[in-house]
């Protein structure tokens, strides 16, 4: 196993599924010449070339609507907005043409494009460009929406959400691009839609994902040391949303946290809380807390902006709570 | 042009006319529902349009796409039976009037936003042009489609990347009920195109020759010179936007008068001036069409509903 970062799991993602399937090829803005603006496709613009990395003008519609035009047609293309919150300006393309075209038609269009778009706080961008709205993204069907949490799952994800023949929106987070992680060695996929114990425990569940799931490690190795014993299952996708782990674990330690970076109000917390009073009801002892973000918009100011982003003493403060 | 492809093209512009007129009457004895936008009027614009193109040659329209599906070979039946929601239809009864395509076909929808699938047609020749081929992607849409941003960042990502893309305005004068020169800056739409340095031309609508000539010049020029193209076309809506349109915002005089020089009556009067073929002819061709729109309201009107578990399907590939 090699420990490698995020951002090189997911270039290695890249360059081995376009190595593989020549259909793969990348457009955005910035991705070509300049080398990504978070220097995930350095270097590929020249292995590559321009037909292969597509800088494209600073036109989201363009960029996600054209995607959706190769993909339709046989391409694989992989689309890649520089943040997230860029997303807003092809709503129409992410929610109400791509997961609709397979569907609406019968079944006789599929759309193989990845949505690669970056997002997360805690930066000092501004109200504007530090926006979790993952759950936005999931709520339409007929769209896949995967946010990985370690470099292992980045690789295999991504790589799985290449080869897939449906529109999928894979999400990063900017403040973990420099996170390391143990990857294996050689060719491996992992199914998208299925969630995973990141780390085991008996006392409480947290249920989380993406830098939730960075928070609740740390938030973990200090419960240990005062004996309680977290289990933290990461959920990956959001959409399919993969239950069977989260009620498995809850059934053995009755009481839950829910953490996400975005915010509170009809979050992935609301859904999985939902989800597992109607599933195990019998089996709840505590009532399930969520950690999530203040419902403010993000401020500059790095201390009002942390303040208003979930932290790791929040997290421990719940599963605290939960415990009681 | 040989007489069989004239009386071809004069058979389907026939078969648009009467199989929406028809579908109207099924409309308002509520077998049809939702959204329905008639192209009574427009008939010469995709016949001329998709007549001129290679087989390889794709068309993509906006939700206004009877005619487009008929032109692309598509079968009444199935039309007919996508329009009543019917599991035979060829988007199996989930789409309706507005989501008509078959990719065998190369028609390739049939979409609802307007100005939606500029961009998407835009993708779809990138992905020609990322094959190799010179395959034209021929996009169809409404002048009210011009004031959007798609037209604008999909005009523009075709003649930076050159990418093989007829683009298609179908001038009908009213976006719903807004009026050209009420909506857009420039009512002669060929003019936008000169902002993105792209070559562009007009044709009268009403004349489905001019329309077809027009369009095998452009299609010509697009494939051969790896360049995007705008072809206006001037055309009227003899009915309303949609099957609920009050028609406040035009007279029934102007409607009357446009009906005088209306394509089907303007193609006929071309055939016989020309004596291209007989009165006699066209009206057996106006009687088969009547048989075969017939036929396909008994085939729609008995085909099944979908069944209960196609809710489920098609939702995802995998």
């Amino acid at each position: 196993m090699a420990k490698i970062t995020m951002r090189e799991a997911i270039s290695q993602a890249l360059m081995e599924e376009m190595d593989r399937d020549p259909s793969v090829f990348i457009m955005g803005e910035e991705v070509g010449v300049w080398g990504g603006t978070y220097a995930v496709t350095k270097g590929f613009y020249d292995k590559y070339g321009p037909e292969r990395v597509k800088d494209t003008p600073i036109a989201e519609n363009a960029i996600i609507g054209g995607a959706i035009g190769a993909a339709m047609v046989g391409q694989r293309p992989i689309a890649e907005l520089m943040t997230i919150n860029f997303a807003f300006s092809a709503m129409d393309y992410i929610v109400n043409q791509a997961p609709k075209l397979h569907y609406m038609f019968g079944g006789q269009f599929k759309v193989p494009m990845v949505i690669r778009a970056v997002g997360g706080g805690g930066r000092q961008l501004g109200a504007t460009h530090s926006q979790t709205p993952d759950v936005i993204f999931a709520h339409f069907p007929g769209l896949k929406v995967v946010s990985p949490g370690t470099p292992e799952d980045a690789k295999g994800l991504l790589k799985s959400a290449i080869r897939s023949d449906d529109p999928i929106m894979f999400i990063e987070n900017a403040t973990m691009y420099q996170i390391r992680g143990e990857v294996p060695e050689g060719e491996y996929t992992i199914p998208i839609g299925v969630s995973k114990i990141q780390r085991p425990g008996n006392d409480a569940t947290i249920v989380t994902y993406a830098k939730g799931l960075e928070l609740s490690m740390q938030a973990a190795d200090q419960l240990a040391k005062e004996g309680i014993q977290v289990e933290i299952v990461d959920l990956r996708s959001l959409r399919p949303l993969d239950m069977g782990p989260v009620l498995e674990s809850f059934k053995k330690t009755n009481r839950a946290v829910i953490v996400e970076e975005g915010w509170k109000s009809y979050g992935i917390g609301a859904e999985i809380a939902t989800r597992i009073y109607t599933d195990a009801f019998d089996y709840v002892d505590a009532p399930i807390l969520r950690v999530a973000q203040k419902e403010v918009p993000l401020p500059y100011n790095r201390t009002l902006e942390q303040s208003a982003l979930p932290q790791v003493t929040d997290i421990v403060a719940a599963v605290k709570e939960v415990m009681k | 042009m040989n007489k069989e492809k004239k009386l071809q093209m004069y058979r389907e512009m026939v078969l648009i006319r009467r199989l929406e007129k028809r579908g109207a009457e099924l409309y308002q004895a509520g077998k049809i529902g939702g959204f329905m936008h008639l192209y009574i009027g427009q008939e010469a614009v995709s016949t001329g349009i998709v007549a001129a193109r290679e087989p390889r040659d794709r068309v993509i329209t906006a939700y206004r796409d009877h005619g487009v599906a008929l032109n692309c070979g598509i079968s009444a039946n199935e039309v007919m039976a996508e329009l009543l929601g019917k599991a035979t239809g060829m988007s199996k009864g989930k789409g309706g009037s507005m989501h008509m395509a078959d990719p065998d076909k190369n028609m390739w929808g049939g979409h609802a936003i307007v100005g939606g699938h500029l961009p998407i047609a835009s993708g779809m020749a990138l992905g020609d042009q990322y094959a190799g081929n010179d395959n034209v992607t021929i996009c169809m849409f409404g002048e009210g489609a011009t004031n959007i941003g798609y037209f604008h960042e999909a005009l523009n990502l075709s003649k930076i990347w050159g990418l093989r893309v007829l683009w298609v305005c179908e001038n009908n004068e009213y976006g719903m009920g807004t009026a050209v020169n009420r909506a857009s800056a420039v009512s002669d739409i060929r003019q936008k195109a000169e902002g993105y340095r792209m070559k562009n031309g007009r044709v009268n609508g009403r004349d489905v020759l001019k329309v077809h000539d027009a369009a095998k010049e452009a299609i010509d020029y697009v494939r051969t010179n790896s360049e995007p193209y705008l072809l206006e076309v001037e055309t009227y809506r003899l009915r309303g936007h949609s099957m609920g349109d009050p028609e406040r915002y035009r007279t029934q005089d102007e409607v009357l008068k446009r009906k005088e020089n209306e394509p089907i009556r303007t193609f006929r009067k071309q055939l016989l001036a020309k004596k291209t073929t007989t009165a006699k002819k066209l009206d057996e061709i106006d009687a088969e069409v009547d048989v075969e729109v017939q036929k396909a309201i008994e085939f729609a009107e008995a085909s099944p509903e979908p069944a209960p578990e196609a809710l489920w399907e098609n939702v995802y590939v995998e």
